[in-house]
């Protein structure tokens, strides 16, 4: 399975490049992570519940990071195994862009699954991939961004300065 | 005597009694005293090195009485293909071993490399979960292309993925070369035959016991060929011997040859039962049932017909690659060989034809024989390329198939391919098919479905195919190792019942009911009063099983055999009672005269006297009334037919409906006519089921993609037409006692080539230039040739 898109973040690259690699953005926005822990440079372990179609499993895997051009690019490659629901591995080749404040982040994703998930969801295991990219960078655009042009309208009745801030750029600013 | 009980009469099927009230008793509906539960771990790779296997945690879960690896089988036997194969240049065929459980590497998604035996089937698969394998994967072969090329190897110890090099008849490919070089007209198709998922609806199950007190086994299991089970367990896998070792298939809900072989769960749950001394039982659920049930078909064909200015063929050449999958299993070298190369003559007078057949492992399940083995394969690639001939020459496929067909009075006629056919009349056949077909009408009805906006066409198809495998002498010649004859016991008891046990095992065929209708007829008594035992190798002599449509033709023959031996004994036993000589005892209706008096005994009579010897002259007769005969045919037999069908396909969708079927097939005597008619009906389903909707599809990755009825494509009630079943047109086999052929592949034989004829037929109709689609023809896939042609 290929995925390639490219997503708009509302924060400079800097911030984008850091929340990348902290365990405690990507278990708040890696969907259904249960636990994160490591680093960037020992790589990271994940547990992650999902269900695709009717295959619900915890997945425990491993994340490394490699080809790192800091700020600009980097490939994440890992493997999670889920038991009798099977297998998913892969990786993703990341970049990063600037845009006036904002950062362009480009990904190619190849991944393969294996198992059950493979015998049971092929067929929807391409939606499920786009699915969970999308809930992804929702998710790391809440926590790393200022709200996009969109929600800033929607947030405007609130006085409270600091929701426009994603929580990881209060952490950090 | 009237047809209503004898041979010919279409009697209810008696079993169907306790298959429709919900009272069969199949493996998993067993349970014994004490039972345990065993499940697989299985490979989620499709090729990979077995790093290390930890099975403490596992071990040490609740319930958990044992954990097996292929460690713990490295000793015992493999399961062995059962007929040996030489390729081209006289080198024996690969045969890297089978295990029991997969050690050192797994090969294919769903391999098995441990297995857990606990208190409940829930409490075996939480520890399944705990064992940890640590499995590396490597790249893998899928593709049969590919693994020819690859210098890696589904099984390193061989040095190769090409399991055999195989050409039939060797001798004839120069003259078959030098036919198609100077011909005047050379058809070439380049096709797939599918691969398919045999999906019996009982998935496979296998329980073991094992009685320390005296070391025997018993092994309930779904199997098509009980004693071919325990042979194999016996001299190849386990070493039990098989007087240890009793094995009982009871009812088995369909096997369509995927019951015939012996898996290594079976071997599994035996040297289980022993190690923790209660019994132990398997049951696949579906998705096992998809990833390692041998599957069916799955070949890469180019064939070549080659013709003079008339039409008159002059050769086939055919290349093949047939995938094996990742291990032989036991009839995986005989399906596309002698199965397949040898009715590379189809019904025709053609002098030259020549196989070549390269079989091919490869990182997926095993394959083997599924319902019609090698000849579907066959049939499918004559009767596509003689339908492209036809419309390449211009001349109306019907007529080009009658030019070559073998006629009536060159029996017996020894085909190009090495068989010797026995007896058929293939005009006379495809003259009823037309008629009951109304083939005549078809331009009409082509007309109102062209006003519905659908495009109709009109497929035809000729099979011949070989059953009742068949002589041992044949088979041994050919490689085969085991001999291929049948056994039955005719027991007539003190009260005049009969239990006749029979080496063919039921699994859908109705031999409870057909058996005795042969019985009956020779004894002259009622079938009620003869029952069939089968499926346990404790209670009959032996037998060979039940695939490759054999029962009747072989163990059927086995009956009669054993029949006539009662009927002579009881005529003896008889004249000492009427104080005659048994040469002038007459057997009608049930008894026994002598002839010219109005002096008579009945059946009942004379089999009580058997067991109550009284002045019984013992020098001469000795007492009881048991009889036992083996039966070993001279010659296959040679099922043919013709099949036509129509379709509409939906220029808008590409969606085919199969508007109608008609299958006429010479299968000699009819024993049950309507036994044989749903024989028919459930190939025909199998094969339209092939034509339009199944396949099994791997990912790059070896990964099962269509492992669900999700994405496998069963037939429903509603993608079948009503079908037209003929057998009037049949000629008796004329090397056994019966006359009959078999009837059990036929439909999915006859059926997949005739619908893909009519689709074509259709799309040209419609002014596309489309030649060949290949199976399953869906939607997508007519769509798709329709948009490029």
């Amino acid at each position: 399975m290929n995925l390639s898109d490219s997503r708009e973040i509302n924060a400079d690259v800097a911030t984008v490049w850091a929340a990348l690699l902290d365990p405690e953005v990507l278990k708040a926005c890696v969907p259904g992570c249960q636990e994160m822990t490591g680093s960037a440079d020992e790589g990271f372990e994940a547990t992650v519940v999902q269900k695709v179609g009717p295959v619900k499993a915890t997945f425990k895997g491993a994340v490394q990071m490699s080809e790192i051009v800091e700020p600009v690019s980097m490939t994440i490659s890992g493997e999670g195994k889920g038991g009798a629901a099977g297998f998913a591995k892969g990786g993703a080749d990341v970049r990063l862009e600037a845009q006036g404040d904002s950062t362009i982040l480009h990904y190619e994703v190849e991944a393969k699954v294996g198992g059950k998930l493979a015998q049971l969801g092929s067929r929807i295991i391409d939606g499920f991939a786009k699915k969970m990219a999308d809930q992804f960078f929702n998710n790391f655009q809440d926590a790393v961004g200022a709200p996009v042009a969109g929600e800033e309208e929607d947030a405007a009745g609130g006085n409270d300065e600091t929701k426009k801030k994603g929580w990881f750029k209060r952490l950090v600013s | 005597m009237p047809k209503d009980g004898g041979i010919g009469a279409s009697t209810v099927r008696r079993e169907d009694v306790r298959f429709l009230t919900g009272t069969g008793q199949y493996c998993d509906d067993m349970n014994m005293f004490g039972q345990t539960s065993a499940v697989f771990a299985r490979s989620t790779v499709a090729n990979g090195v077995i790093k290390s296997i930890d099975t403490s945690a596992a071990e040490a879960m609740p319930g958990v009485l044992a954990v097996f690896t292929g460690e713990d089988f490295v000793e015992v036997g493999g399961n062995p293909a059962g007929w040996l194969i030489n390729s081209r240049d006289g080198e024996p065929m690969k045969e890297p071993k089978r295990p029991v459980l997969a050690h050192g590497k797994v090969r294919h998604v769903g391999d098995a490399y441990a297995a857990v035996i606990a208190e409940t089937i829930e409490q075996a698969k939480d520890a399944v979960e705990a064992i940890e394998a640590d499995i590396e994967e490597l790249p893998a072969l899928v593709n049969m292309k590919d693994a020819l090329a690859a210098d890696h190897y589904v099984h390193d110890e061989i040095g190769t993925n090409q399991c055999f090099d195989w050409g039939w008849i060797e001798d004839n490919r120069a003259a078959t070369d030098a036919a198609i070089k100077g011909a005047h007209h050379v058809t070439t198709l380049e096709l797939v035959n599918n691969r398919l998922v045999p999906n019996a609806m009982e998935p496979r199950c296998s329980m073991a016991q094992y009685n320390r007190a005296n070391d025997e086994y018993v092994l309930h299991t779904t199997s098509q060929n009980p004693h071919l089970t325990r042979l194999l367990i016996s001299a190849f896998v386990l070493g039990i011997p098989e007087n240890k070792l009793t094995v009982i298939a009871p009812d088995v809900g369909g096997g369509f040859g995927s019951k015939i072989y012996h898996y290594g769960e079976e071997a599994l749950v035996l040297a289980a039962a022993k190690k923790i001394g209660r019994p132990v039982k398997w049951t696949a659920d579906r998705t096992e049932a998809f990833l390692t049930d041998a599957h069916g078909r799955d070949h890469v064909t180019k064939i070549e017909l080659a013709m003079d200015k008339d039409g008159n063929f002059l050769a086939f050449r055919t290349e093949t690659m047939a995938n094996v999958g990742a291990y032989l299993s036991n009839f995986s070298t005989a399906t596309p060989t002698f199965l397949h190369g040898t009715l590379m003559a189809g019904n025709y007078t053609v002098p030259n034809v020549y196989v070549n057949v390269k079989a091919v492992f490869t990182n997926t399940a095993p394959v083997d024989a599924y319902r019609g083995a090698g000849r579907p394969e066959a049939t499918f690639s004559l009767e596509r390329v003689i339908d492209k001939a036809a419309r390449e020459i211009g001349m109306d496929p019907i007529e080009l198939r009658r030019k070559n067909f073998i006629k009536p009075d060159q029996y017996p006629f020894a085909s190009a391919a090495g068989l010797e056919y026995d007896s058929g009349n293939y005009d006379a056949l495809m003259d009823q098919m037309e008629k009951v077909a109304d083939v005549a009408g078809f331009e009409a009805r082509r007309k109102a479905s062209e006003k519905k906006g659908k495009l109709r066409g009109f497929g035809v198809n000729a099979y011949i195919e070989a059953c009742g495998i068949a002589p041992s002498n044949l088979v041994g010649v050919l490689g085969s190792r085991v001999g291929l004859y049948d056994a039955a016991t005719v027991r007539v008891n003190a009260t005049g019942n009969l239990s006749v046990m029979v080496g063919a095992h039921s699994h859908g065929q109705g031999h409870e009911t057909a058996f005795p209708q042969v019985v009956a007829e020779m004894l002259g008594i009622d079938p009620q009063s003869i029952d069939i035992v089968h499926g346990d190798t404790s209670k009959i002599p032996f037998g060979m099983g039940t695939y490759g449509s054999r029962s009747l033709a072989v163990c059927g023959s086995a009956v009669v055999r054993a029949t006539e031996k009662i009927i002579n004994k009881a005529k003896k036993i008889a004249a000492h009672m009427l104080e005659a000589s048994d040469g002038d005892i007459e057997l009608k209706d049930g008894v026994f005269s002598v002839a010219g008096t109005d002096k008579s005994v009945t059946f009942g009579e004379v089999a009580l006297k058997a067991y109550i010897p009284h002045e019984f002259p013992l020098e001469d007769i000795e007492p009881g009334l048991e009889e036992t005969a083996f039966y070993d045919p001279a010659n296959f037999t040679y099922p043919s037919g013709a099949y036509c069908c129509e379709v509409e396909v939906d220029p808008e969708t590409g969606k085919v409906t199969v508007e109608s079927m008609t299958a006429v097939d010479d299968f000699g005597n009819v024993i049950n006519p309507m036994i044989v008619t749903g024989q028919v009906h459930g190939g025909l389903g199998q094969g339209i089921g092939q034509a339009l909707l199944e396949n099994t599809t791997y990912d790059e990755n070896g990964q099962l993609l269509s492992a669900s009825y999700m994405d496998y494509v069963m037939p429903r009630a509603d993608d079948l037409p009503f079908y037209t079943v003929d057998h009037s047109q049949g000629n008796a086999c004329t090397h056994n006692p019966l006359g009959v052929k078999g009837c059990g592949e036929a439909g999915a034989i006859g059926s997949p080539p005739t619908v893909v004829n009519a689709v074509i037929d259709a799309l040209q109709s419609g002014g596309k230039s489309v030649t060949h689609i290949d199976m399953p023809m869906t939607p997508h896939r007519v769509w798709s040739a329709m948009q490029n042609a």
